[in-house]
Formats: structure tokens, C-alpha cells, sequence
């Protein structure tokens, strides 16, 4: 496994290991045992795999998977920070187009190669928000009327 | 044929055409909503004009969902997931007009083949469907999703996983029979895991994450060129290659028959079996144009096909058959092995404007290929903030949920995390797909196994069933002797190498 982080990859898999004992023990648990037939015979098969995913990590034998650099996490982090904060908190605050135009706006701020110190860079990237929601209340509101929440603004 | 050709009647094929293949299009619009969403249009319409409809919209929105499945790696429909495998890679080859080439060019002959065996072979095909009872449709979905699961050649155990993971994800919320809650740890897995968020989230988000690591550093920031493709040497490509073609539209043919599973699986088996036949099987997943081919001629057809159990015996053969159901009731036509006698200017136009509608489908899909590649041009800043803006949207639209959204994220950046280890979305989604289908018929079965002849028996006796499980046992016997021979003679810098190249 040279080359491949070892650490990264005995940590993931016994992460699954866990989950995989877990869902076993609950489906074996859980009451009424009828309704736990079909999740019995699926964990029993998840526990088996997870378990020896996890035990060919502790020995070094994981052939596939590259694990995640250091590089890679710093930067996708801010990129996955706005994703959350714009999944779990913004559209529901400030309303699904408002929370959409800002995410989109702070992602291609974000990642957008153009110089920051540029005004035209800013209007590119305000310009393409703006488009992108047009196309958006076009095709969900006005196309399909899908009824988006609205909250404090729009 | 001569109904068709009136010109509402040919006016209606060509809006329902073009429209399914911009519905089929956009990420999160699967076949089965974009035909709910025309019923309501086809009020006013006379039966056959509402069938032709939504008969031609079924047709494209299946063809259309290989243009996001290749542009921007979410299929617009489930049965678009094995498209995804070597028609993204195509597109980031810039390759991409030419991989959507293939796929319509394929579609169309799978469609054709499809809707002919409709046409010609209805009465019989419908009792070989029939001959698929609760023990048979469990082994079949079990059998999806190991080959699937095998189908990650880099280790059948991950694959293996993967599927069990999908599986598992099914079984989450009010168990069918008993009303019992089942792994429901947060409010909006209550009512189960949407397929459709899940689809979005599990192919859409890990490209955005990938998106994100790649920086904003100029250097970083790749314009992926599009070559042009005369549509002439895509014809000559398709044709080439024969195999994949057959087998694709075989395969999706059979599978389209089989009530409730065909749609979804089509693309895959035909992808893991042409993989499995083909000289140049180590190619699949680099980008390689047979994977395109026998995905797509597989997945268009089985529309045909899964329309007879519909016509011949008023059973559904896919979640959209389900939906045109409904369009056929609110005409007050009623399917059933008299269909075409008490109706048949109706059941004729409408499966004539089907085969005219394949080929309009290729015809358009071919124009706006060229139009679409340039979708590959987008900088990936841009394309990640758009992809993401669809997923949210498009996972939303579902069912006006939120809870379905918060899925999607969070399935979405598990399997970014799951695919850097060496997971794969195409199982587990799959898993995903086949496990209420394999737990209501083994449910089924043991009721109807405990009543007569017990389980061991009720499971493991009949050609059908031997037949299945030989599938299944040989599919991962083989996958695993390919995994073990790869790794004798692969240096560790090979293996390394590969997967560099792969991630």
C-alpha cells in the first residue's frame, strides 16, 4: 500500500465497521422482529464486509482508495462550510432564491481565478449569479410552480 | 402509422420530444415526473393525442438524461446512472459532443428494437413476464445489485459494501406491513429515503466537492475543450461496435419485461455484461465508447418492453408505466388483454408514435449535442455553484420538501468521503433502488413459503430461481478471479498509477 495513506484508510473503514455492527445490533434488538426481518439478513452481510474492509486496513492490504491530501481538504473546505451553512441554515432563514443568489455569489468568489482586486471580476461574477437566477425562478416558479420557502425574504 | 402523421397529432410528438429531452435534461426530473407533469395538459386532448404525449415525452426524458449524466455526471434518471461511468470521463476528455452523439444514436436503435418487440411479440412476451413471481424478483434484484456491486472491478468487497449500504438505506422508515419505524434518526428520513434526492446527492455533490479541491489558483482552473465530432463517424462508431449495441439492446429488452425492476437496472447489467464480453473490457470506466453505447441502447430499450405487462395486463412494468396508467384511466381507456380490440386506433397510434418518436429523438438529440458539449466549457468554479444550485433545487421539487434536501447534502458528502476510499455511488444508489423490491418479495415469498412449502424450498427450487442465483454466484466468482489476476500481474507503481489516473 505504498503511497496510499494507511491511517486515513484504517480510520474510514472501521468508521464503516462501526456503523455496520451498529445497524446490526439494532436490527437484531428492535421490535417487532417481523418488521426487522429484511434489515436482519442486510446487516448480518454489512457487519461481515465492514468488519473485514477494516481488518485488510489494519493489515495494510487496502489496494483502492486514495484517501484525501491535506492540500485537497484545505481547499475544498470553505467551499464545503458555504454548502452546509447554505443547506442547513440559510434557505430555510432567508428564503430559498435569497439563500441560492449568496451561495452562488460566495462559491464563485471562492473559487473564481480572476483577480479580486479587479472591479470587472466582481460584475462577471454578480452578472452570472444574476443569470443563473433567472434561469432558476424561470424553470421552478414560473415553469414548473414549485412553491420554494420563502421566509424572511425571498 | 397514418394517424400519427395528422398534423396535431405530429405537432403534439414533437413538443412532447423536445420537450421530455430538456425535462430529461435538468438534474432531478426523472421520467416518471416529467410524464406526471404533462398529464394534466392532456385534458383537453383527445385519448390518442394525450397518449402520444406522454408516450413521446416517457421516450426522451429516458434518452435526455444521458446529456446531464455526461455533461455534468448526475443521470437525470436512474436508468442513466451507467451512462455516467464512461460518458463523464468522454466529456472531461472533451469529448463530450461525441459521447452525447452515441448516446442518442444508441438510444434510438434500442428504442426502435424495443418498441417493434412491443409491437410484434406483446401476447407472448406477456406470459414470459408472468412467469416472475415474489422468489424470482427477489433473486433478480439481488441480482442487480451484485453486479453492480461487482462491476467496481478494483475491489469487489467495496462494491460489495457499497450495495449493502444502499440496501440498508432502504429499509429506513415505516416498515410496509407491520407500520413499524425503522432506523428513523431525524424527522426528514421519516418517510423514507427519497430515490431521486439520493440519485442528485450522490452523484452531483462528490463533483462539487472535487470541484472545490481543485482551488481557485489560475493554473488550477480547467476550461475543458470540446472537439467537434461529424455525426457521420458517431454512426460508423456505433455500428463498429456491434457487440455492445447487441448487447445493450438485448439485455434491455429481456429486463424491460420484468415488472418493476427494468427500468432501473437496464443500463447496468447491459453495461457489466458488454464490459464482461468485450475485447477491450479494460478500457470501461476510462472513457470508453462502448460503455456509453450499451448503457444507453439498453435503457431506451426497455421502454418498450416495460409497456406490455401495461397493455396486455394492467400491471405496471415501471414507476412511469404507473404514472401512464393513470393517463389511460383519466381517458377512460382501461388496459387489459382486450385493449386492443375495444381500442385500437388508440393502442396503434399510440405505439406508432412511439416508434416515430425514437427517431425524432435522435434527430433532436443530435442537434442540441452540439449545442450542449458547450456546457463543458463552463469553468469549474462556475459549473460548482450551478451544479450545486440544481441539486438543491432539483432535490426540492420532488416533494416540496426540505427534508429532502438535507438528504441529499448529506448523502451527497458521505460519498465523497466513501468514493476517496475506494466506494462507489453506482451500488449503492442501486441498493437504494432494488431494496423495496427485494424486501416486499422476500416478505412475500416467506408468507407464501411458510403457507406451503417452506422457504428452503419456496427460494431454492425452480430453473428460474437456480438459474438467478447461478448468475449471481458466477458474477462474483468471476469478479473476484479478474481482481485476483489484475493483482498478480500488477506492480504496487502500476496499481498506484491506475488509481491516480482514476481519482
Amino acid at each position: 500500500m505504498n503511497g496510499l495513506p494507511r491511517t486515513q484508510h484504517i480510520f474510514s473503514s472501521g468508521l464503516i465497521a462501526v456503523v455496520g455492527l451498529s445497524i446490526a445490533y439494532l436490527s437484531f434488538t428492535q421490535e417487532p422482529a417481523d418488521a426487522f426481518i429484511f434489515p436482519r439478513l442486510i446487516s448480518s452481510v454489512f457487519a461481515v464486509l465492514s468488519v473485514w474492509t477494516f481488518l485488510k486496513a489494519c493489515a495494510g492490504r487496502t489496494k483502492v482508495g486514495n484517501g484525501i491530501s491535506c492540500d485537497a481538504m484545505k481547499k475544498m473546505l470553505p467551499g464545503l462550510v458555504v454548502t452546509v451553512l447554505y443547506v442547513f441554515w440559510m434557505s430555510k432563514t432567508f428564503g430559498f432564491y435569497t439563500a441560492t443568489a449568496i451561495a452562488f455569489f460566495v462559491l464563485l468568489s471562492l473559487y473564481d481565478p480572476a483577480p479580486h482586486s479587479k472591479l470587472k471580476s466582481w460584475w462577471k461574477r454578480i452578472l452570472i449569479t444574476a443569470g443563473f437566477m433567472v434561469v432558476m425562478y424561470g424553470l421552478f416558479a414560473q415553469l414548473l410552480n414549485v412553491f420554494t420557502p420563502r421566509e424572511i425574504f425571498f | 402509422m397514418g394517424d400519427v402523421f395528422i398534423p396535431i397529432n405530429f405537432g403534439l410528438l414533437l413538443l412532447g420530444t423536445i420537450g421530455g429531452l430538456i425535462l430529461g435534461a435538468t438534474p432531478g426530473l426523472s421520467p416518471t415526473m416529467a410524464v406526471a407533469l404533462l398529464i394534466p395538459f392532456t385534458f383537453k386532448l383527445e385519448p390518442q393525442q394525450g397518449l402520444i404525449l406522454l408516450g413521446a415525452a416517457y421516450t426522451s426524458t429516458v434518452a435526455g438524461g444521458a446529456v446531464s449524466a455526461i455533461l455534468l455526471k448526475i443521470p437525470g434518471a436512474p436508468a442513466n446512472i451507467a451512462t455516467t461511468l464512461d460518458g463523464h470521463t468522454m466529456a472531461t476528455k472533451g469529448e463530450g459532443a461525441k459521447a452525447l452523439q452515441l448516446s442518442f444514436i444508441s438510444s434510438a436503435v434500442g428504442g426502435v428494437f424495443g418498441v417493434l418487440l412491443l409491437i410484434f411479440l406483446t401476447p407472448v412476451l406477456a406470459q414470459w413476464a408472468l412467469a416472475f413471481g415474489p422468489s424470482q424478483l427477489f433473486w433478480l434484484a439481488i441480482l442487480g445489485v451484485t453486479v453492480i456491486g461487482t462491476l467496481d472491478s478494483s475491489s469487489v468487497v467495496k462494491g460489495l459494501l457499497s450495495g449493502c449500504i444502499g440496501l440498508w438505506l432502504a429499509t429506513i422508515g415505516f416498515d410496509d406491513i407491520m407500520g413499524a419505524q425503522r432506523f428513523i434518526f431525524h424527522p426528514a428520513v421519516s418517510g423514507g429515503i427519497n430515490v431521486i434526492p439520493a440519485l442528485i446527492g450522490l452523484f452531483a455533490i462528490p463533483q462539487v466537492i472535487t470541484m472545490f479541491t481543485k482551488g481557485r489558483s489560475s493554473d488550477d482552473a480547467e476550461v475543458i475543450s470540446v472537439k467537434r465530432h461529424p455525426v457521420r463517424l458517431a454512426f460508423v462508431e456505433v455500428f463498429k461496435r456491434k457487440t455492445a449495441l447487441a448487447i445493450g439492446t438485448i439485455t434491455g429488452s429481456i429486463i424491460g419485461l420484468i415488472p418493476g425492476v427494468g427500468g432501473q437496472i437496464a443500463g447496468l447489467v447491459a453495461y457489466d455484461q458488454s464490459k464482461k464480453f468485450s475485447k477491450e473490457s479494460e478500457k470501461f470506466g476510462t472513457g470508453h465508447s462502448e460503455g456509453v453505447i450499451a448503457a444507453e441502447s439498453a435503457n431506451n430499450a426497455m421502454v418498450g418492453p416495460s409497456l406490455v405487462p401495461l397493455l396486455t395486463l394492467s400491471i405496471p412494468g415501471s414507476p412511469t408505466a404507473a404514472v401512464l396508467l393513470g393517463g389511460l384511466l383519466i381517458h377512460g381507456i382501461f388496459p387489459g388483454p382486450d385493449l386492443f380490440m375495444n381500442y385500437p386506433k388508440v393502442a396503434w397510434t399510440f405505439i406508432d408514435s412511439m416508434l416515430i418518436g425514437q427517431i425524432l429523438m435522435c434527430v433532436f438529440g443530435l442537434y442540441i449535442a452540439g449545442l450542449a458539449a458547450s456546457v463543458a466549457r463552463v469553468p469549474h468554479a462556475v459549473m460548482a455553484a450551478v451544479v450545486l444550485g440544481l441539486a438543491v433545487f432539483g432535490s426540492y421539487s420532488v416533494q416540496n420538501s426540505m427534508g429532502d434536501v438535507y438528504v441529499m447534502a448529506t448523502l451527497g458528502m458521505g460519498m465523497y468521503f466513501l468514493e476517496r476510499f475506494g466506494f462507489s455511488a453506482a451500488p449503492l444508489v442501486l441498493g437504494l433502488i432494488l431494496g423495496p423490491i427485494a424486501e416486499a418479495n422476500f416478505i412475500q415469498g416467506s408468507m407464501i413459503a411458510n403457507a406451503t412449502v417452506g422457504a428452503g424450498t419456496y427460494f431454492f427450487t425452480g430453473w428460474l430461481n437456480w438459474l438467478l442465483i447461478l448468475i449471481v454466484v458466477a458474477s462474483i466468482s468471476y469478479s473476484v478471479w479478474m481482481e485476483i489476476m489484475a493483482r498478480r500481474y500488477t506492480t504496487i507503481e502500476d496499481a498506484i498509477a491506475k488509481e491516480e489516473k482514476l481519482s
